[in-house]
Formats: structure tokens, C-alpha cells, sequence
């Protein structure tokens, strides 16, 4: 009942099952001290190329591959080649399919129909302890560590052979430093970045000397330094003769790091087409199947008058693995939109919570809203200000679930809208009204009449909570990962509304990871680093050099500073 | 025997059934499985292990079968809990009143019968020492086997990778499932350890503490093991101290009464609670263990996707 690679038979019909990947430490047929970079590709796919010249050289097809979930294709006879040492993107949008291809790679999910081939022979993965006998390693978008385990623990999880945490850790030191990935083995996970944690991922799949390395979307939680630093590890591996599968939303870094690239799109595959002589615009086109609208803006100063103001704001982290806030402040002005940039975890939630009244602060003046001191204010009071709030989580925050789309309207603007709830009545006419104007002006595609949210695909949910605050006509926005995992269509709206609001007179802040976004909307960008938030530079003035930097900490000078006497001291 | 000697001895007769429970539910709950039937375990461990002992004449019999009888119950639970997805607390509540009535049942021909007596070890020479050779030499092997099950715990929990996989299924068993481990068969393991001691510990009440069969016998000692588990942080260590310490306080209490100084029984009766609390919270003041133990996972179903 322990080990199941036990007794998990991977039934492998090719000729010659690759062995187990034992204790033989990292580096051994591999030259150690090769040279970073792209010189070495060709090479080594050139003698893999030899090696397997029977089969064309691949190293894994997968070959009309079809899943289904009920009713639901997420995979209609896909096909998707990879040879060793290329890096292969996998594009599509958001449900067109590429998780499921990878987690049936990796064993994770079985295909309804279709085959995949493993150097040439027929293999079927029964789970992925048989992925990674065959030598497929994977790094996931949500990582599969346990927080309460330390980092050579979570290795230890997914290595066979004997139980040895200290010398594993010995090899986890040395295999992390070869690859720059520098990683304390005895570190707790709760208390890493997510960059770090990542690294663990990936000195996992090193460990066992992948021939397959999937990466899921790498770089979505990382500093544009940390990916840099990435990137230079995966195109290193490359050139060892591992082959890549990269899954990646962001396009200039397909285009930049890979060398093939298939693209999907609602299950099936649109192209197989070389990134580098694509243009970002062109990649998007195939995988959303018509041109993207392009949020048009230009940064500019606001002289308005300061709507959303917070000083010297210090919260306590509110449970063991949260975030405490430190001496936090900020000033948004009428006609700007203000955007956090930060690492996921660095306290962005914790920010959210505050400036929304679900936590609130110590201090009244902290917070203020339109000029009115409300930090000890709650939601009701500081909606019926004039502000509006959308959290990060769409379905069971922003959105419950189970509920009708009217009834989630109610939920949010019971207090600011007196014609939705009269004498203690809700007036179903009212919500539905609005309901249904929300999903007329910002585009929720609906399959029926007032769905639950949860009939709803992501990104027509957050068009539709964005939209129910920004129909209110707000003073006040504040928005956390306006489109975190929305697809390229939706999160063009809703930019685009966004910006149209701030022209309008309202005064936006906006929270997000994604540095992209942030450069298209924002006026001013303030980072937010470990729970102290940097100061707010006019978005022209700063880089993404500038702002990685901060994201990793680099703001944090003085320790003492972050922890002055909290506001009520001065007030 | 030295009144000293009496006293050591009745204290570890109390503590060691709560020693055994606790330290089963302590497993189960770190694969992130909350059983709250161990008093129905307990108690149907008690019947069978009476009933078995009675019938047979063995009291090693009688111990086997208050094992298996808390492991059936323990494979209920499994059954219903992690094959069927039911919800682990109204399925634990119901294994406790299962529990509770069926052995009640089983029991009515074996009331007030005389049991087989599980005897104590005796080591020639050793067991004969004042004081320490009773308390060290001189107990039954059920004493022996808690202290050794919840040294075998501890030290498989912290160093082997069994361990390590108990402890991951309870942190995480999304990422434990996506690491390829089968989340379900690590906690119908953790599960039947929990039952298999928990049955133990009801055999014990029925085979030695009191060697005999009385109906709801185990009297809450299956509730006090689960605050045990809660209080001790998940930690088999303080599991064990925890046990100790309610076992002494309960005992010393008896023995005031008996000495005729007044105190309210009431007040007596809920010392050993109020003790162990309150020296369990105090020593789970360690933030590191207080953020590592608890297992995030608990009382959460889990459906692997295909």
C-alpha cells in the first residue's frame, strides 16, 4: 500500500524498457561542464537522430489522441511530435485542450482513443510513476508540493530507489547548483517563493535525468529574472538532448525560446508552425481563430483628486502560511489606474482584504475612501462610498457558485442600488435587469437564460464580475488579477473597460502578476514585495528590469522601516 | 506491592488505552482521515476481545479478536468513507452508535460472567526488583505493544518514506495523486491501524483493566483519545505524554478521595481534562510544529480523476 511504484506495472511493449533511473547521481553521460546556449541543439538532435533514425527520430508522438469528459471533447484526435533536444510549445487558449494532453503524456488522465509512442514503440502510461520510469518528468502550473514538507522531502516523494533524505539532499545541493538553481534541501515549502518552490519542481524532474521535460506554464509566477534564469536552465537541458514541452500563454517567450510549436484550439490541432518566424499577432490569431482587439491607451498624469488613500496600513498575517502587511501606502487619484505588480503570495490577497473591509484595520484613518476615513469601515459601507471590488478567486469569492447570475448581482449591490431591495423585498425585476444588462455590455456569453455562475467558462464569469462593479458606474475600482487565466479575448475587454473607466473619472487599482497587462493599462506601477508595497512610479519612467527587481525584494532596504510604529501610534 | 508501586501501576493500567487509541487516530488523521468512531471501535474491540477470550479460554485470543474486531469496524468506516465518499464526520458519529449498540447486543450473554485474565510478563529475577520491576518488568504485553506502537509511529511518521507518504496523502492528496501515489489504499492502511489499535484498546479494558464485560465500558475514553490527538499537535511524542498525564491526573484524583479530602468529585472528575488541556497547550506553543503537523487535508473527501 506504500510504494506504488512498486507494483504498478508501466506495460511497456517496446523493445528494450528504459531502465530505472536509480541512484546514478546527475551528470554522469552528460558533459558537465557544456556551455549554456543554443550551440549544442543541433548536435545533439542530430545524434538522436541517428540513434532512432527507424522511427524518424522522435522521441514521443502521441497520435490521435481523443479525451473525453462526458459529454465534453477536451481532445479530438490531437497529434503532437517531440524530438530530443528541441524545446516544443504547446499554444492554445484556455480549454483548448493542452492540460489534458500533457496530463495524458504524463499518465495523469487515460485517452479515450489513440495511441502514444515512446521512441518509436507503442507504450501506455497507467499513471505517472510509469511516466517517469519512461523518463518524462513534469513541472506543474499548480505545484504538486506539500507545504509542510521540506524541500528535499517533496523530492524524496517522487524518487524511487532507497530511503536516504541526507544524501539526497547532498545530491539535491549539488544537481541545483549545476543547473543554477540554488535550493536550501532542508527548507520548509510554506516558507519559499514561488519561484523557489518551482525550482524544487524542477530539481525533482532533474533528479531523474528526464528524456521529457513538460513544463506547464512556467513562468506565469515568476519575476521576468527568475524566467530569464529559466529559460537558460531549460535551452542548457536542451542541449544535453532532453526534449522540451513548453506550455506558455506568453508568446514573445515561445517566439524567443522555442523551436517548434503546435497550437490548439478548442481540442484540435489548428498548426504546427516555427514561433521564430511567426509574429506574436500571428500566434495569437491561431489560437483564438480571429485578430485580437488591442486595448488602446496611453499612460498619462492624473491631477484628480485623490479617491483611494492608504497610509502607513500594517496588518498581521492573518493565518501560518499567510502574509503579514507592512506600513503600506498609496494614493489613487480620480483618472488613473494605479496596478500592484508582485509575485503571487507576496501579500497581494492580504492588500485586497484591507482596501475591501473583509479584514479590517487597526486604524480608522488607514483606509480612506473619497476622503472619508473608513479602515474600520466594512464592505457595505465603503461600496455605499462609491467603491466597487472584485477579488481574484472568480468562482466562490467574487461569485457563488450555485447561485443564479441576478442573484450574484444582488450579492454585491444590495446596499449601493435601492432599486434591487425595497421595504425588505428583492425586486427579482431589478436584478434580473441588470443582470442581463451586464451581459449585454461587457459580452457574457451565456448558454441559457441567467445561468448559475458556475455554467459559466472563466472567462465569461470574470467579464461578468468585473462587469456587475464597473455597471455601478464606481468611484472607486479595485480589482485583484483582473484576468488571471482568462483567455486572450476576455482579458482584452476587460483591460479595455478598465482603461475606459479611469478615463471616465474613476480611480482604478488594479493588482495583477501579469507584467504584460500591467504596461498596458497602468499610469502609475507600484510593486509589492513580501508585504511592503513600493512606491508608485509613473508606469513610463519604470521598466520590467525595474520592477523585477523590486518583485524580488530589492525595495527592502531598510527592515526597520517596514516595521514602524503602526498608524495609531502617530494618530 | 508498596503503595508507590500501586499507584504507577494503576496510573499506566488508565493511561494505556488512551495511548493506544490516540496513537491509531493520530496515524489516521495524518493521511488526512478524521475517524471519529473510535469509541465505536473501542468497544466493539472490548466485546470481541471478551466474548473471544470467554468462549476460547485464551486471552492471546481474546486479544487477536479485539484487533480484528476494531480493524472490521475500522474497514466500515474505509468502505464508506473513502470508496463510497461519504462524509467522514456523520460516518464516524454513526460508527460510534453503531459501535455503541451492537456491541450492547453481543454483550447481554456475557454480562457479569467471569473473563479470562491476560496475565502479566514475568521475567525471573527482573520482574522481582522493588518497585522497578513491576512497573519495568512486571506488565502485560498490551502495555508493552502502546509503547512500542507509538515509538514504531513516531519514528515511521519522521523517518521512513511510508511515513513520508502518510504525511504527504494528508498535506496534499491532489499532489500526492499527481506524484502517482493511490491516496485511497494509504488511508484504508491508516484507517485499520486506527481500527487495529483501537480495538486493542477496548481488549485491554475488558481483558485487563477491568477483565470483564460491562456495558459502554469504554465510557468517552474513545472521545478523550481524539482531543488527545487535536492537543498534541499530531505528534506521537505528545501523544504519549498527554496519556500519561490524564491517566495520573485521574488517578490522583481517586486516590485524594480516598484519602477523605474534600473536594468537590465533580471538580475531581474534570481535573484530568482541565490539566491535560491546558499542559498540552502550553507545550504546543511551538509555532514550528503548530504550522507543520496539522494536516491541511483532514475530514476532506477525495475523488481521484481518471
Amino acid at each position: 500500500m506504500t510504494d506504488p511504484r512498486a507494483n504498478d506495472p508501466a506495460t511497456i511493449s517496446a523493445e528494450g524498457a528504459p531502465d530505472e533511473p536509480g541512484g546514478t547521481p546527475v551528470g554522469t553521460g552528460r558533459s558537465s561542464d557544456e556551455t549554456t546556449g543554443d550551440a549544442n541543439i543541433a548536435d545533439a538532435a542530430g545524434i538522436a537522430d541517428a540513434a532512432d533514425a527507424q522511427n524518424g527520430g522522435y522521441l514521443l508522438e502521441a497520435i490521435d489522441i481523443v479525451k473525453r469528459f462526458g459529454d465534453f471533447t477536451a481532445n479530438d484526435g490531437v497529434s503532437l511530435k517531440l524530438r530530443p533536444g528541441r524545446i516544443h510549445a504547446l499554444l492554445g487558449e484556455n480549454g483548448a485542450g493542452k492540460s489534458t494532453l500533457v496530463k495524458i503524456i504524463y499518465g495523469a488522465l487515460q485517452p479515450t482513443a489513440g495511441s502514444l509512442r515512446w521512441q518509436g514503440g507503442r507504450v501506455s502510461v497507467a499513471n505517472p510513476a510509469a511516466a517517469r520510469r519512461l523518463g518524462i518528468g513534469m513541472v506543474f502550473q499548480h505545484f504538486s508540493l506539500f507545504e509542510a514538507l521540506s524541500a528535499v522531502e517533496n523530492i524524496a516523494l517522487a524518487m524511487p530507489g532507497p530511503f536516504d533524505l541526507a544524501a539526497l539532499g547532498e545530491r539535491v545541493t549539488r544537481v541545483s547548483a549545476q543547473y543554477g538553481l540554488p535550493l536550501e534541501p532542508g527548507a520548509l515549502v510554506a516558507d519559499l517563493s514561488v519561484g523557489e518552490r518551482q525550482r524544487i519542481e524542477i530539481v525533482r524532474c532533474l533528479l531523474q535525468e528526464p528524456r521529457l521535460l513538460i513544463m506547464d506554464e512556467p513562468t506565469a509566477v515568476l519575476t521576468p529574472q527568475e524566467a530569464d534564469q529559466l529559460f537558460v536552465t531549460l535551452r542548457r537541458l536542451a542541449g544535453e538532448g532532453c526534449a522540451v514541452l513548453y506550455i506558455s500563454h506568453r508568446l514573445e517567450e515561445v517566439k524567443q525560446l522555442c523551436h517548434e510549436a503546435t497550437i490548439l484550439r478548442l481540442g484540435r490541432v489548428v498548426a504546427n508552425v516555427d514561433p521564430e518566424t511567426e509574429t506574436a499577432a500571428s500566434l495569437a490569431r491561431l489560437m483564438v481563430g480571429a485578430d485580437v482587439h488591442e486595448v488602446s491607451t496611453e499612460a498619462h498624469a492624473s491631477d484628480g483628486p485623490v479617491m483611494l488613500s492608504v497610509s502607513g496600513l500594517s496588518l498581521p498575517s492573518a493565518g501560518p502560511f499567510g502574509v503579514a502587511l507592512r506600513s503600506v501606502s498609496l494614493d489613487v487619484r480620480a483618472g488613473e489606474i494605479v496596478a500592484i505588480a508582485g509575485v503571487a503570495g507576496n501579500g497581494q490577497s492580504e492588500l485586497f482584504e484591507a482596501l475591501s473591509g473583509e479584514r479590517l484595520a487597526p486604524a480608522r484613518d488607514a483606509i480612506s475612501i473619497a476622503g472619508a476615513p473608513c479602515g474600520t469601515a466594512g464592505v457595505t459601507a465603503r461600496r455605499r462610498l462609491g467603491a466597487a471590488f472584485v477579488p481574484e478567486e472568480r468562482l466562490g469569492h467574487s461569485a457563488v457558485p450555485g447561485f443564479v447570475l441576478s442573484d450574484n448581482v444582488l450579492l454585491t449591490r444590495h446596499a449601493s442600488d435601492r432599486a434591487m431591495v425595497g421595504g425588505g423585498f428583492v425586486s427579482q425585476l431589478e436584478t434580473r435587469a441588470v443582470a442581463k444588462r451586464v451581459g449585454g455590455r461587457f459580452d457574457v456569453r451565456t448558454s441559457r437564460e441567467n445561468p448559475e455562475a458556475s455554467a459559466l467558462s472563466g472567462g465569461n464569469l470574470q467579464k461578468f464580475v468585473v462587469g456587475r462593479e464597473l455597471d455601478r458606474d464606481p468611484r472607486i475600482v479595485v480589482v485583484n488579477q483582473p484576468t488571471w487565466g482568462v483567455d486572450a479575448g476576455a482579458a482584452a475587454l476587460v483591460r479595455q473597460a478598465l482603461v475606459d473607466m479611469a478615463r471616465a473619472g474613476a480611480a482604478v487599482l488594479a493588482i495583477s502578476q501579469d507584467l504584460d497587462e500591467i504596461f498596458e493599462i497602468a499610469d502609475r506601477v507600484a510593486v509589492i514585495s513580501r508585504g511592503e508595497l513600493s512606491e508608485a512610479y509613473p508606469a513610463r519612467d519604470i521598466d520590467r528590469e525595474r520592477v523585477g527587481l523590486l518583485m524580488a525584494g530589492a525595495h527592502e532596504t531598510g527592515e526597520s522601516a517596514g516595521r514602524a510604529p503602526p498608524p495609531e501610534a502617530r494618530a | 506491592m508498596t503503595g508507590l508501586e500501586a499507584v504507577i501501576m494503576t496510573i499506566i493500567a488508565a493511561a494505556t488505552p488512551l495511548l493506544l487509541a490516540a496513537i491509531g487516530e493520530l496515524v489516521t488523521e495524518r493521511s488526512g482521515v478524521l475517524n471519529l468512531g473510535v469509541e465505536g471501535m473501542m468497544i466493539m474491540g472490548a466485546v470481541g476481545g471478551f466474548a473471544a477470550a470467554y468462549v476460547s479460554g485464551s486471552a492471546m485470543l481474546g486479544i487477536a479478536a479485539a484487533v480484528g474486531a476494531g480493524v472490521a469496524m475500522s474497514l466500515l468506516f474505509a468502505f464508506l468513507t473513502q470508496t463510497l465518499v461519504s462524509n467522514q464526520v456523520a460516518t464516524g458519529l454513526a460508527l460510534t452508535l453503531f459501535g455503541l449498540g451492537l456491541s450492547g447486543l453481543i454483550g447481554e450473554a456475557f454480562t457479569g460472567l467471569p473473563g479470562a485474565k491476560l496475565q502479566s510478563v514475568h521475567v525471573p529475577g527482573l520482574s522481582d526488583l522493588p518497585l522497578i520491576g513491576p512497573v519495568l518488568f512486571g506488565q502485560d504485553v498490551i502495555v508493552y505493544a502502546s509503547v512500542a506502537l507509538t515509538a514504531l509511529a513516531g519514528w515511521v511518521l519522521a523517518r521512513t518514506r511510508l511515513g513520508l507518504v502518510i504525511r504527504a496523502t494528508g498535506g496534499n492528496h491532489h499532489s500526492a495523486h499527481a506524484l502517482g501515489y493511490n491516496v485511497i489504499a494509504v488511508r484504508y492502511g491508516c484507517i485499520a491501524f486506527g481500527g487495529a489499535t483501537a480495538g486493542l484498546a477496548g481488549g485491554y479494558l475488558s481483558l485487563v483493566y477491568t477483565p470483564q464485560w460491562i456495558e459502554n465500558m469504554t465510557a468517552g475514553r474513545g472521545w478523550i483519545a481524539l482531543a488527545l490527538v487535536v492537543f498534541s499537535t499530531w505528534a506521537p511524542r505528545r501523544v504519549a505524554v498527554g496519556a500519561y498525564l490524564f491517566g495520573t491526573v485521574w488517578i490522583m484524583g481517586l486516590y485524594v478521595q480516598g484519602i477523605g479530602i474534600n473536594i468537590p468529585p465533580q471538580l475531581l472528575a474534570s481535573l484530568p481534562y482541565l490539566i491535560t488541556i491546558a499542559a498540552l497547550v502550553v507545550l504546543s506553543g511551538d509555532r514550528l510544529l503548530t504550522r507543520v503537523n496539522p494536516p491541511a487535508c483532514l475530514g476532506q473527501p477525495f475523488v481521484p480523476d481518471r
